[in-house]
C-alpha cells in the first residue's frame, strides 16, 4: 500500500495503530486501520467527510474507544486508558475555549488539574502565550477573541501540557482563506521547532500537502494510501486518490502489447505510448489497466508550432481560466469528449490563447500515471 | 437612516402595544393602587387619605408580622433549595443522557399541570395525612410504629407540597442552560486531564449557573407569596405572610395595612432577588 514507508525505519513509531475497527451500531466507521505514526512528524489524516478520519483521531485521543484493534502511544497500549490520562492533547474544530474563563485560565486549565503551583502555572502560561503570539491577550475572554486568536489559544492550551502528541481536528476550517494560509505556515514552523508529533485531520488536500510530512488518505473507513505529499501527488495508487489530491485528467487506456520490460498503451485522444513496467504501481495488474491519469502541469499548450515535445496532439481550446500567474486551459482533443485541464505559467511573451483556437498539446510519457480497475 | 429607525421602532411599539396595554391595566394599575393604599389609613368603615407611614411602622415593628415574614422567607428558601437540588439531576439526565424523544420527556414533566393546583394540594393532604397513603403504607410495611404527625399541618408539609408544585419550573431553565453547553467544552476538559467529577464542578456547573439562578428566582419569588398551600396543609405553624395579607384585606378589614405588608414583602423579595442575580452572575461568569 505504501511506497516510501521504508525510508525512515530507524525512527521509532510514536503511535502504533493496529487493525482498529470502530462500529457505531450497524455502521462501521473504521474497517481495520493499521498505521505507524513516527515521533516528531507532522502526520495528516485526509479524506472527504464521513471517511472516518475524525473517528480515528478520536480513537487515538480516547474519546471513541475502538470496537477492536489496538492503539499504542509511545509503546504503551492505550486500551482502557481514558482520554484524561492519555499523553495526547487535542485542538478542537470549534476550539472549545471555555467561555467563563479568560485566556490565561483557559491555557492554565490542564496544569491546574495537575496541581502545579500557581507561580509555575503563570510562568508556563506566559511562555506558551508568547510562543503563539498571544501574550497581550491573557485577560480576554473567549468572546473577545477573533477566530484566529481562538485558534492560537486552543493550540497554546494543548502545547502547555507538553503532550507526546497533539491532535488537531480540522483546526483551520473556520478561518478565512488568508488567515488560513498564514496559520498553515505558522503551525508547520511551530511543529518543526518544538518537535512534538502532530496529527492533523483535514478534508483540504492542499492544506495536507503543504503541512504534512506524511499523509494517510482515507475513504470509507480505510486508509487508501499512506505516503509523503510528493509520493501521493506523483504516484497515487488509484483513481480515487488521484482525483482527491490535486487535479487529474483521466483518459481511457488499454494495453495493446506487452514485453518483459515495457507495455504499450493505447490511450484515448493521445495515441500510443510505451511505458516501462517498473513505472507501474505494485498493485497494478497489466491485464486490468483501463485508465491513465495526467496532471494539468504535465501537459503543455504549444504556442509555437516549432516548440518541441515528446508527443503532440491537436486540440481546441474550449475555455480558459486566468489566475494571473497561471492560466488553466480546457482543451478538447479529438476522440475524447471531456476536455483536458492544462495549466500553463504565464511567462513573459506568452499571451492567453482565446477559446475556439486550435492548439497543439504536448505531453511526455514520464507524466503518465497508470491505473487498473 | 433616522427615518428608517423611527419606522422600525414604531412598528415594534405597535407589535407590543396590546401586551403593553394589558400589562399597564392588569399589573401596573393594581400595583399603584396597592402602593397608594399603603400610605392611607383605615378609619373603621372609611378610609383616611392623609399620607402616612403608620402602616409601614406597624408592618415592620409588630412581632407577629416579623415572625410571619421570616417564616415565609424561611419556607421559600427551603422550598427553593429543595426544588433546585432535586430539579438539577432531572434536568442533567434529560440533557445529557436522554438521546431520543427529548420532547416526550419534557412533555411528561408537564403532566402535573394537567390537574388544577388546588386538587394537587388536596392530594398531598391525602398522601401526608394521619391516615394517609404515606402513613398507612409505612405502618403496613412495619417501618414505623405509629403514624407520623410531623408531615402534615406544619412547615414540612408546606415545603413538600410547594417543592413538588414548582419542580417543573425549576427543571426547565436548568435544562435549557445545560442544553446550551457546547459538548466539545466537556471533551476539552477531559482532554486536559479532568476526571468527570472535576469537570462537572469546573465546567458544567459554572456554565449551568444562569439556569440555576433563573430556577432559583422563578421558585423563590412566587413561593414567598403563596397562600393556598400554607392555608390547606400548613396548619397554624405553617402560616405565611400572604395569609396575613389576605386576612387584612378580608376579615380584618384593614386594606391599608395589608397593602403595606404586601409592599414590604415585595421590597424584601426584590432585594433578595437582586442579590441572588448578582451573586449568580459573578459565580457563573458571562456565558456566550
Amino acid at each position: 500500500m505504501t511506497r516510501k514507508d521504508d525510508m525512515n525505519d530507524s525512527i521509532k513509531p510514536m503511535i502504533e495503530i493496529r487493525d482498529v475497527i470502530k462500529k457505531f451500531g450497524t455502521f462501521t466507521a473504521l474497517h481495520g486501520i493499521t498505521a505507524d505514526i513516527r515521533e516528531g512528524e507532522f502526520f495528516s489524516l485526509l479524506g472527504p467527510s464521513g471517511c472516518g478520519k475524525t473517528t480515528l483521531l478520536r480513537a487515538i485521543a480516547g474519546f471513541e474507544p475502538p470496537t477492536s484493534g489496538t492503539v499504542a502511544i509511545a509503546g504503551k497500549d492505550m486500551a482502557g486508558i481514558p482520554a484524561n490520562r492519555r499523553p495526547t492533547n487535542m485542538v478542537f474544530q470549534s476550539y472549545a475555549i471555555f467561555p467563563h474563563l479568560n485566556v490565561e485560565e483557559n491555557v492554565g486549565y490542564g496544569l491546574k488539574t495537575r496541581k502545579m503551583p500557581k507561580a509555575e502555572i503563570a510562568r508556563e502560561v506566559a511562555e506558551v502565550l508568547s510562543l503563539v503570539d498571544m501574550k497581550n491577550y491573557g485577560k480576554r475572554k473567549a468572546h473577545e477573541l477573533s477566530g484566529g486568536q481562538r485558534q492560537r489559544v486552543a493550540l497554546a492550551r494543548a502545547l502547555v501540557m507538553r503532550p507526546k502528541v497533539i491532535l488537531l481536528d480540522e483546526p483551520l476550517s473556520a478561518l478565512d482563506k488568508k488567515l488560513r494560509d498564514q496559520m498553515q505556515m505558522e503551525l508547520r514552523s511551530l511543529q518543526r521547532s518544538i518537535g512534538i508529533t502532530f496529527i492533523l485531520v483535514t478534508h483540504d488536500q492542499e492544506e495536507a500537502l503543504i503541512m504534512s510530512d506524511r499523509i494517510a488518505v482515507m475513504f470509507d473507513g480505510q486508509i487508501e494510501q499512506l505516503d509523503t505529499p510528493e509520493g501521493l501527488y506523483r504516484h497515487p495508487v488509484n483513481k480515487r486518490v488521484a482525483s482527491f489530491i490535486g487535479v487529474m485528467n483521466f483518459l481511457p487506456a488499454r494495453v495493446t502489447a506487452l514485453s518483459d520490460t515495457h507495455l504499450t498503451l493505447g490511450i484515448a485522444a493521445l495515441g500510443e505510448a510505451q511505458v516501462p513496467r517498473d513505472r507501474l504501481g505494485k498493485d497494478v495488474n497489466p491485464d486490468k489497466i483501463d485508465t491513465i491519469g495526467v496532471r494539468p502541469e504535465m501537459l503543455t499548450v504549444l504556442f509555437d508550432q516549432d516548440e518541441r515535445s515528446q508527443n503532440k496532439v491537436k486540440g481546441e481550446v474550449v475555455d480558459t481560466e486566468y489566475y494571473g500567474d497561471m492560466t488553466y486551459y480546457e482543451v478538447r482533443l479529438p476522440g475524447h469528449d471531456k476536455p483536458l485541464t492544462i495549466s500553463m505559467r504565464n511567462t513573459a511573451g506568452r499571451s492567453v490563447v482565446a477559446p475556439g483556437s486550435t492548439v497543439s498539446v504536448g505531453w511526455g510519457i514520464e507524466s503518465i500515471v497508470v491505473f487498473g480497475e | 437612516m433616522a427615518w428608517h429607525f423611527d419606522r422600525e421602532a414604531g412598528q415594534g411599539l405597535k407589535l407590543i402595544s396590546p401586551t403593553l396595554l394589558y400589562v399597564l391595566v392588569m399589573l401596573a394599575a393594581p400595583l399603584l393602587m396597592v402602593i397608594t393604599f399603603s400610605f392611607w389609613t383605615q378609619d373603621y368603615l372609611t378610609i383616611d387619605t392623609t399620607p402616612t407611614f403608620a402602616n409601614y411602622r406597624e408592618a415592620w415593628t409588630t412581632p407577629l408580622y416579623q415572625v410571619l415574614m421570616w417564616r415565609s422567607l424561611k419556607i421559600s428558601v427551603i422550598v427553593t433549595g429543595v426544588t433546585v437540588v432535586l430539579a438539577f439531576p432531572i434536568a442533567y439526565y434529560l440533557s445529557f443522557h436522554v438521546k431520543k424523544r427529548k420532547a416526550l420527556w419534557l412533555f411528561l414533566i408537564t403532566v402535573p399541570f394537567w390537574t388544577s393546583y388546588l386538587l394537587r394540594v388536596f392530594l398531598w393532604k391525602v398522601i401526608l395525612g394521619y391516615n394517609g397513603v404515606f402513613n398507612t403504607a409505612f405502618l403496613e410495611l412495619g417501618l414505623i410504629q405509629e403514624p407520623l404527625t410531623f408531615i402534615l399541618y406544619n412547615l414540612n408539609a408546606v415545603v413538600i407540597t410547594l417543592a413538588h408544585a414548582w419542580a417543573p419550573f425549576a427543571i426547565l431553565p436548568i435544562f435549557v442552560a445545560l442544553e446550551k453547553i457546547d459538548r466539545s467544552l466537556l471533551e476539552a476538559a477531559t482532554d486536559l486531564g479532568d476526571s468527570p467529577m472535576r469537570r462537572f464542578f469546573r465546567i458544567t456547573l459554572p456554565l449551568a449557573m444562569p439556569g440555576i439562578v433563573a430556577a432559583t428566582l422563578i421558585v423563590l419569588i412566587p413561593t414567598v407569596g403563596d397562600f393556598i398551600t400554607p392555608r390547606l396543609v400548613g396548619g397554624t405553624d405553617g402560616l405565611m405572610i400572604s395569609n396575613m395579607i389576605q386576612i387584612q384585606f378580608g376579615k380584618a378589614n384593614n386594606a391599608p395595612l395589608g397593602a403595606a405588608l404586601a409592599v414590604s414583602s415585595m421590597v424584601v423579595i426584590g432585594l433578595i432577588s437582586a442579590g441572588i442575580f448578582l451573586v449568580g452572575k459573578k459565580l457563573g461568569g458571562r456565558v456566550r
